[in-house]
């Protein structure tokens, strides 16, 4: 029994990790209506920049302030050249267009910075102690707390500053938001600029997990079916998703796998997302859309 | 002024709907076909048979598969390769396992099975709509992936779980040369091009374009949509299934399940949108360019810029320009070459005056 | 082909213009050239950068010290794959006719898809294709694959080799019975190629074998350690591809695996597989059929002909000496070697892929060759014949100390008596679905 309940705490802790690339997605979803697959790349981009600054010898909060930095300039250049052109396009549209933007930032990352692989240490310890005989790492709890933070900041940043509530206003009728002043322009770029922090902090927790290198930009595959579950609009929702992904995927791979064969944890989120949604269309949290003609 | 269609009347139900209506794309057409079936193997070299047409054909059959799906029903797929995957390893087995079984009804055969794989998949989208689809397709391309890699019974137990190419043996031809081989991938892409033209003209395709448009409009105006969609998903996927077919045996000749990974997917759904979404034509000009850029863009690079910039920088770069042309194509051209071409017929119909009258 | 070219000039030109009109047109007689599917960005540029400066290095360097082989010079030029298959096939089709008139020795793509891509086509082509340290197991049967070299080392060598060194630091072979093995593998068909054999040490030695699959790309793997943490193992194989092997270092210190007791394969034995695990590697074993280091005459030459005269070809110096920059440099020495002894065959000039082929086939490096190399402890001795292509099948084991390797133990051999029944088993099951007759190598010159 024991180890049942390893396995779910390491599930869920490893739950988190996903979530965090997630709330990468509902940020822009929200703002933009823009599905963008490139938020991988830009875990990708802005882990690899820092760490490129880091080892140029720069202090570590400087890194973190050049890099945050370098993300705005991207997220204004994709505003103006990308987003600005495709505005009233279809979402499967804008979603293409964040493809190709995933190939430019990939390449750009890369010609900049190289391919090596490089090796991230945050300082937190990943050795583990055992808490009522639970297997439990500093690193896991410490990515949790980050996690948490970054929920309740975001949480606190729609629902009590002005730009949050322009925020939510632009999610639900961009015409209505244009209409009473609010600047979409402005918006996109802090929309874009706040998920490009979220990537940072995603790519350094992940990069300090993984190495800092190209196969981080794939972890945008483990994020999209926390999404599924948790809706595309809810960011308490990318928690909930990543917490039932992780945690379900673990156990299905340790007490399902063995009598497939193993190796089940690829498909088995994607599985788990679909009967989600047979059962509930628009994911946990999502809105529900109604179509008239 | 050589492109006119003067004179020419239609008089007959039957002329009015054939796929070319003027004589001069007849004409056109018939001459690209001679050509391609008659001229090409007679010049072409390995080169050309083998890394560039048999590759070029194969993603034009890939991305009709896709376009069926995507351009004309509106549902958007990230699990084309799984489908390819489908088709090829089905094929295998057939081939192997059923004694005597012709090659080109095994490849049919794999098709079918892709297609059935694909009403499965398709069954999700039955309930839900847009990005969520996406989830439906990647479970397949994850699952299918699993299955083939997982299960070594598909490889016939090869060790290293790599399928080879049965004996390309056509009605007692023996095919295996590259321009065999290429032959083999035209008349069989030249088929199924030809099917699809008439399939998007048809009551289906224009059901499918009522359900892209807006499918809860379609269900008003009496379209079935299940049926709809599920007839999109599986004629989508049996032409993927051919495709990775020929994909696996006249192109590269072996293939593992790995070569059909995710990215096999976009580079499929970058075919279409470089192409033009809902045109037949767009997916022969979109898988050009995906075939021919790379190699162009290596070559130049090899030829003018010796010593500037080495191969590694030269991919990045490439990747870059990749990207910024689908942007830019969804920006300028949401129709893609195709849209291109169409604008320069028309353009042709009237020159060397500049409008159109009646 | 070429009549058929001259035939209708007209239309090739066209379709040509582009590519003829931009490659440089000077002649290269006289050079023998070396087609290289490199890869330098991808997933998996760490390992191709690596490789490929190190195989350009040393052709580098015997153009500059020798003036190539009997003054018959190197030349190359490269095409990147990015590791995609048919990215590797397209520059095959490109580069496998020789670069202006110089003809080409062998491919080295360094990637078991493309390898197997190619499979067929070099054999037709006559152009040896060379898979070091991988590619597939039964092309060791050189009657069934005359132009495939698995050279030094394939995959079965590979497992038997570690099992014979956890043997020998358990005090002997028959200390196996009853100890626990894990094998964590790739998911993929490499991943998966060595169960079987290791299923069969298994039974033979009578260990407990577990295999557990992490699937593709292998950045999370909790559910696989906490697995190993329940079954507590003796020791762990890791058969780990990319981004999973820092991966599995990581977890297995978080969930209380001692490093020491992992020992990693021949793609989990780079700088680049350990060194981003940070501390978590120390301790770290894995195989290695070339020990990392500069220390070798034929390194120090490297340095002091190409290197410091600013010739070299890697882009970061910091990465001379790693693993797989010697791995290029060892594979440079062989296909150079290559065509060095059928040079002594066929005159001392360029060769066709044919020709080179012989030479591969009667590789013969013993100590004292090595040391003339200046290659002496950095390649195995090898010696290869018609039907065997892989030769060596020994392997040295090294250990991670969080910064550089350390060799830890002299040449392990693999069991390859055990290993040759098997291998012709699938060699033949192969030619007989492929129609081929082997060669009979007892009426090979």
């Amino acid at each position: 029994m024991s180890f049942f309940f390893e396995v779910l705490v390491g599930g869920l802790l490893a739950g988190v990790m996903y979530s965090l690339v997630a709330i990468g997605f509902v940020l822009i979803y929200k703002a933009s209506g823009v599905f963008n697959f490139a938020q991988g790349s830009m875990v990708l981009f802005s882990a690899l920049t820092f760490v490129s600054l880091l080892e140029r010898s720069y202090p570590f909060w400087l890194a973190f302030v050049l890099t945050l930095l370098i993300m705005l300039v991207l997220a204004w250049v994709i505003e103006r050249w990308v987003l600005r052109k495709l505005v009233n396009r279809s979402p499967i549209t804008l979603f293409m267009a964040t493809l190709g933007l995933s190939y430019i930032i990939e390449g750009l990352a890369q010609s900049l910075w190289g391919a090596q692989v490089h090796g991230l240490d945050l300082g937190i310890n990943d050795e583990p102690f055992e808490v009522l005989g639970l297997l439990l790492s500093q690193f896991d709890l410490f990515a949790s707390a980050v996690a948490g933070s970054l929920v309740i900041i975001l949480s606190l940043f729609f629902n009590k500053t002005r730009t949050g509530i322009a925020l939510r206003a632009v999610a639900d009728d961009p015409l209505a938001a244009l209409a009473v002043g609010i600047n979409l322009q402005r918006l996109w770029l802090i929309v874009w600029g706040v998920a490009g922090f979220v990537g940072l902090v995603a790519g350094l927790l992940w990069g300090a997990r993984l190495g800092v290198q190209f196969s981080l930009s794939l972890v945008v595959l483990k994020a999209l079916p926390v999404l599924i579950i948790g809706g595309f609009t809810s960011i308490t929702g990318c928690i909930v998703g990543g917490l039932i992904i992780g945690a379900s995927e673990k156990l299905a791979e340790i007490f399902i796998g063995p009598y497939l064969g193993g190796g089940i944890e690829n498909w088995f989120p994607y599985v788990l997302a679909m009967l989600f949604l047979l059962v509930r269309p628009a994911g946990l949290f999502g809105e529900r859309q109604i179509e008239r003609v | 002024m050589l492109y006119r269609e003067a004179g020419q009347f239609i008089t007959h139900y039957r002329a009015d709907q054939r796929l070319f209506r003027l004589r001069q794309d007849r004409i056109g057409f018939y001459l690209l076909l001679a050509s391609a079936f008659v001229l090409v193997p007679y010049c072409g070299n390995d080169y050309w048979f083998s890394a560039i047409l048999i590759p070029f054909l194969v993603l034009s059959l890939a991305g009709m598969g896709l376009n069926f799906l995507t351009g004309y029903a509106g549902q958007l797929s990230l699990g084309s390769a799984a489908f390819m995957a489908v088709g090829a390893f089905s094929a295998y087995n057939f081939n192997l396992r059923v004694e005597g079984l012709p090659f080109l009804l095994s490849i049919l055969l794999g098709g079918v099975v892709a297609g059935l794989t694909g009403v499965i998949f398709g069954l999700p989208s039955l309930k839900i709509k847009g990005f969520y689809v996406l989830v439906s397709t990647l479970a397949a391309q994850f699952f299918v992936q699993w299955v083939f890699t997982n299960f070594a019974w598909f490889s016939n137990d090869s060790s290293s779980g790599v399928i080879t190419a049965p004996p390309l043996d056509v009605f007692g031809l023996d095919l295996s040369s590259p321009a065999g081989r290429y032959l083999l991938t035209l008349t069989i892409v030249t088929a199924l091009g030809l099917l699809a033209a008439n399939i998007v003209r048809s009551e289906l395709g224009r059901n499918w374009m009522a359900v892209r448009d807006m499918d809860t409009a379609a269900a008003v105006i009496g379209i079935a949509i299940p049926k709809t969609k599920l007839l999109a998903f599986a004629i989508s996927s049996f032409y993927l299934g051919i495709a990775g077919s020929l994909w696996a045996f006249t192109y590269l000749g072996t293939v593992e399940p790995h070569g059909f990974d995710i990215n096999r997917s976009f580079q499929i759904l970058f075919i279409i949108i470089i192409g033009g979404m809902g045109s037949i034509l767009g997916n022969f000009l979109g898988a050009a360019f995906i075939v021919l850029f790379p190699v162009l863009m290596s070559h130049i690079a090899n030829g003018l810029l010796v010593g500037v910039m080495d191969s590694g920088h030269l991919e990045n770069f490439q990747k870059i320009v990749f990207g910024m042309l689908i942007i830019g194509f969804l920006i300028k051209e949401p129709n893609g070459l195709a849209s291109i071409w169409q604008t320069f017929t028309q353009q042709l119909r009237v020159w060397p005056l500049r409008y159109w009258s009646h | 082909m070429k009549v058929n070219i001259n035939k209708c000039a007209g239309l090739v030109l066209a379709l040509n213009l582009a590519l003829v009109a931009t490659s440089p047109n000077a002649r290269a007689d006289g050079e023998q050239y070396f087609p290289l599917q490199s890869y330098r960005i991808g997933p998996y540029a760490a390992g191709g950068s690596g490789f490929f400066g190190g195989f350009i290095d040393y052709l580098q360097y015997v153009n500059l010290k020798e003036g190539g082989v009997n003054n018959v010079k190197l030349t190359w030029s490269e095409c990147e794959t990015e590791y995609v298959v048919e990215k590797g096939v397209e520059c095959y089709e490109r580069l496998k006719h020789g670069l202006n008139g110089a003809p080409a020795a062998a491919t080295n793509p360094l990637s078991v898809g493309i390898a197997y891509a190619t499979l067929d086509r070099s054999t037709a082509d006559k152009l040896p294709l060379i898979t070091i340290n991988h590619g597939r197991t039964d092309s060791t049967d050189g009657s069934v694959f005359p132009y495939i070299f698995p050279l030094q080392l394939n995959p079965y060598s590979e497992v038997s080799a570690i099992i014979n060194y956890i043997g020998t630091e358990s005090g002997g072979l028959e200390k196996l019975k009853g100890k626990k093995i894990v094998t964590l593998y790739h998911g993929s068909p490499y991943g998966k190629e060595t169960n079987g054999i290791l299923e069969l040490l298994a039974k033979k030695y009578g260990f407990k074998l577990t295999l557990l699959e992490v699937p593709h790309p292998g950045n999370e793997q909790q559910s696989q350690w906490l697995n190993i943490r329940r079954i507590k193992p003796d020791w762990v194989i890791l058969r780990g591809w990319g981004v999973m092997n820092p991966v599995a270092l990581k977890t297995a210190q978080k969930t209380g695996f001692p490093a020491d007791h992992i020992i990693g394969n021949i793609w989990s034995n780079s700088e680049d597989d350990a060194a981003p695990a940070g501390n978590a590697a120390k301790g770290f074993i894995s195989i290695t059929t070339h020990p990392s280091g500069t220390n070798f005459p034929v390194l120090q030459d490297i340095d002091k002909y190409v290197i410091k005269a600013s010739k070299g070809n890697l882009e970061d110096a910091k990465r001379f000496g790693t693993v797989y920059y010697n791995l290029g440099v060892v594979n440079g020495i062989l296909n150079v070697e290559a065509v060095r002894v059928a040079q002594e065959k066929y005159g001392k000039r360029p060769l066709t892929g044919e020709e080179v082929r012989w030479g591969f086939e009667h590789i013969h490096l013993d100590d004292k060759r090595l040391a003339e190399l200046g290659a002496l402890g950095l390649v195995q001795p090898l010696k290869l014949t018609c039907s065997d292509h892989e030769g060596g099948g020994a392997v040295r084991f090294q250990q991670w100390d969080g910064s550089k390797w350390n060799v830890i133990s002299d040449w392990v051999q693999a069991d390859r008596d055990l290993l040759r029944p098997i291998i012709e088993e699938s060699s033949h099951k192969y030619a007989k679905e492929k129609g081929i007759t082997p060669r009979d190598c007892s009426k090979e010159s």
